[in-house]
């Protein structure tokens, strides 16, 4: 197994609130991983140690290493602009810029420096393609990004993350704010999508990360208490409280 | 996947950096500018009234009840200036603050939302009319109805510019106790309907009293604005500093006396020029203490809900 | 009378109370207004604008404050709306929260309750005296736009903060950043909100006449400026010499003036109320 990104005895912060504690975990390339556990544990928070979107919420610290390429991500030479350009996000509700879809897309690229139209075009159609939302915008890529469907805006969001041509994708929760048949198609993508990117996604559905992961990681108030195949995870789980949760006896 | 899209290779370099660090620093110097603002008008108010209590004694000019700056002999009694504000102060505040009390509670507990919806415009408009058209018309309106009433008052008077000034400032006091009586919950108003209460008891019982710090302190800036107004009472009230309680006659208040030096012809650094800045300061400060006095007002009062 | 009959007639008359309250703005507005009307309109003619003041009121005109007033309110807004906005991106993006964000923000409230008097009091002192830029245009916009300047920052703080902060999250994720978050998500969303209360700040500056005349103070000017550092009258500084002056006939074209005046400031809030108007509908969409 190649692994991707190799987590080490994290702990993390919120001033006096320790929300991750000592987290050792590896995750593998052009999988998907699934981080599941109640409200409140931590995936989240952990999902954002990994493009330090943490680093702008004020009063967070952390210890342990995150190391990708080889590197610390949170090592002093470690350029955040660049880690976030690798490591792509797509947050929980849709959040497409008050912009036409055309522009949304080549948001970031253009700022990273790409000002040649044909190229911009080039990316645009390779990204919304890759989306699966080419076919119902081709038509209108220059109206606003806040005219389309929900599930329209979620996968938007997707070509946006895409445009920047990522390393590994993180989901946070990408389909709680959409419609099962919007939701379907989100799943059916990250299937597609995992030939080419790493994966990582929250989410608080069961369902959904025994649908479409490889890989399972089971957190409990800030604490990583299984990780492991989703098969193995969710048919066979090591520990009681795995268990409990799985079958429904809380959360 | 092909490796064409973007030119990840390139990296953001430093250029990028130094942009934001020096975008941060000029940010950092404009937020600097309301704070050498404030530095500025300080420094300036004490540096020339330094230099003026050189020249005048600081008893004579808080105790002496003659001001005759621009006269010869001088005599420097800031009372029948400090007189004259208090005057229109008060009775501005006469007007301002039951009728402007009155319409936020017309506007918060009685008016139906289409109502409201053509009012409170008329109230945004008169607050967007420049002083001086204020002034202009107390000189040319209400002068001459004041006059028909009674005859003996002066061409200049105080009660003129204080009706004036007076208009202007409901606005105000309308709008800030409005705001503060719609943050009172329904819950409240819903609770005291429900006990069948009318109206009338429900806005002076329940409303009144649950957003009466925040009601207040719109009336404490309402004075101090009535303080700092200059345009009306300079047009209106004359430009005679008088200690007297007849509203009737022409008298004179800090601000106007100040815009009266500053547009004859002074002479930089002479006594006269120092006056506009001692005066000043005295205005400063008692503005100040106004507003800083409605800040607390409203922090030791607030209302939880 | 029974006790619910009382209760029921003490709320009626309470009712009449509030309302005559309400309508004593409207009336007021009205009569000022026709008061106005019927002493300036007809004064106003072609020759009004092309005119310089007269000693002879049948001869005077606005050209002179007309154009002062334009140019006093470009400069103000070329230094207030920069320094504006960008203290406020700095107090809202860059500073953290703790005790210098609060003394700057208290200073802001507070520069805010100063008496605009106070202002020309500064701009005498510090711009027309210490720093020598003598009773000039340049005095003036200075003046007028540390005035205006705790104005716009308030509103343009409110109109960042309403930005949602999934949307400034989405561009950081994209490796944005901050000043490419700001100038990318942050300004076009929040830009109507800004221009709004910028526009109503400069109105408010157009309407100033205290701090001016104690920067610009010469009133009787036969010349359109051409630099900054002409002197200058404004209409607001006109309409307060003609209306001092004993002569009615002079009152007469104060109130031309005064119409010219409530046209612009017409003028420019129909400007704010329509961008204010765009931005709502664009949120609800």
């Amino acid at each position: 197994m190649n692994k991707k990104i190799q987590v080490k005895n994290l702990n993390f912060y919120y001033g006096n609130f320790h929300a991750l504690k000592n987290i050792n975990l590896d995750i593998e390339e052009n999988k998907v991983t699934a981080l599941i556990g109640p409200s409140g544990c931590g995936k989240s928070t952990f999902l954002r140690t990994i493009n330090r979107m943490n680093d702008l919420i004020e009063g967070t610290r952390h210890d342990g290493e995150v190391i990708y390429e080889g590197k610390d991500i949170y090592a002093p030479d470690v350029d955040v602009v660049e880690l976030r350009r690798k490591i792509g996000m797509v947050f929980q509700k849709p959040n497409p810029f008050p912009k036409s879809i055309y522009e949304n897309v080549v948001f970031g690229p253009k700022r990273h420096g790409i000002k040649n139209k044909s190229k911009l075009d080039e990316i645009v159609e390779k990204s919304l393609k890759a989306a699966a939302l080419w076919d119902e915008v081709k038509d209108r890529l220059n109206s606003s990004a806040w005219s389309l469907s929900g599930g329209q805006q979620q996968r938007l969001c997707i070509a946006r993350a895409l445009a920047m041509e990522p390393d590994v994708l993180l989901m946070d929760e990408p389909t709680s704010a959409l419609d099962p048949i919007a939701t379907l198609r989100i799943e059916e993508l990250i299937e597609d999508l995992k030939k080419k990117y790493t994966i990582i996604i929250v989410t608080h559905s069961m369902q959904q990360a025994g649908r479409i992961s490889d890989n399972t990681a089971f957190f409990l108030m800030g604490e990583l208490v299984e990780y492991d195949s989703t098969k193995k995870l969710f048919t066979n789980p090591r520990d009681k409280r795995t268990e409990d949760y799985i079958t429904g006896r809380f959360g | 996947m092909s490796r064409t899209i973007g030119n990840s290779k390139k990296n953001p370099s430093k250029k990028v950096y130094i942009a934001e660090l020096v975008i941060s620093k000029i940010l950092f110097i404009f937020v600097m500018v309301s704070i050498a603002t404030t530095i500025g008008i300080v420094w300036i108010l004490s540096y020339e009234t330094v230099q003026f209590f050189r020249e005048v004694s600081i008893i004579e000019f808080l105790t002496e009840t003659e001001w005759t700056a621009l006269f010869n002999p001088p005599k420097y009694g800031v009372l029948p200036l400090v007189g004259g504000t208090l005057m229109i102060a008060f009775f501005s505040s006469i007007i301002s603050i039951p009728i402007g009390l009155g319409s936020a509670i017309y506007l918060s507990e009685y008016a139906s939302k289409k109502t409201r919806k053509i009012l409170k415009p008329v109230l945004e408009i008169l607050a967007g009319i420049p002083t001086i058209v204020y002034g202009y018309f107390a000189l040319t309106f209400i002068t001459p109805a004041i006059r028909n009433i009674f005859p003996e008052a002066n061409i200049f008077n105080a009660l003129s510019a204080s009706i004036a000034v007076g208009i202007m400032i409901i606005p105000m006091v309308s709008s800030l106790s409005e705001d503060a009586m719609n943050a009172v919950p329904d819950s409240l108003r819903e609770g005291a309907y429900a006990l069948g209460c009318t109206r009338f008891e429900v806005a002076t019982k329940v409303v009144i009293p649950a957003a009466l710090s925040s009601i207040i302190a719109s009336f404490v800036l309402a004075i101090s604005r009535a303080i700092g107004e200059t345009m009306i009472v300079t047009l209106a009230a004359g430009s005679t500093p008088k200690l007297t309680l007849n509203p009737l006659e022409s008298i004179q208040t800090m601000t106007a006396f100040i815009v009266q030096v500053a547009s004859g012809d002074i002479v930089y650094g002479s006594v006269m020029y120092k006056t506009i800045f001692a005066v000043g300061m005295l205005l400063f400060i008692i503005t100040l203490l106004m507003n800083v006095i409605s800040k607390i007002i409203i922090k030791k009062y607030r209302e939880e809900y | 009378m029974t006790n619910l009959q009382k209760r029921k007639l003490q709320d009626k008359i309470f009712h009449i109370l509030v309302l005559s309250a309400t309508l004593f703005g409207l009336v007021v507005l009205v009569i000022l207004l026709k008061e106005i009307l019927n002493d300036g309109l007809k004064w106003i003619n072609i020759d009004f604008f092309r005119n310089f003041a007269s000693r002879f009121p049948r001869k005077s005109g606005i050209k002179a404050p007309l154009f002062g007033s334009l140019w006093i309110i470009g400069l103000t807004a070329l230094f207030a709306f920069p320094i504006g906005v960008g203290s406020a991106l700095y107090l809202e993006e860059y500073l953290p929260k703790n005790w210098l964000t609060n003394l700057i923000q208290v200073n802001i409230s507070n520069l805010a309750g100063v008496p605009s008097i106070v202002f020309g009091i500064l701009g005498l002192g510090i711009f027309v005296n210490t720093l020598g830029f003598g009773r000039s245009i340049l005095s003036g916009a200075l003046t007028l736009a540390l005035l205006i300047l705790p104005v716009i920052i308030v509103s343009a703080q409110e109109a960042i903060k309403s930005v949602p902060k999934e949307l400034k999250q989405g561009a950081y994720a994209l490796g944005c950043t901050k000043w490419q978050m700001i100038t990318g998500v942050l300004l076009p969303y929040a830009m109507p909100g800004i221009l709004t209360g910028t526009i109503l700040a400069i109105a408010r500056a157009l309407g100033e006449t205290a701090p001016l005349l104690m920067v610009g103070a010469v009133t009787f000017i036969a010349y359109t400026p051409e630099g900054i550092f002409d002197s200058f009258t404004t209409l607001p500084m006109q309409i307060y010499n003609w209306t001092s002056r004993p002569k009615v006939d002079f009152h007469h074209i104060a109130a031309a003036a005064i119409i010219v005046l409530l046209i612009l400031l017409l003028g420019i809030n129909s400007l704010a109320i329509y961008l204010r108007n765009r931005y709502q509908s664009r949120m609800s969409r």
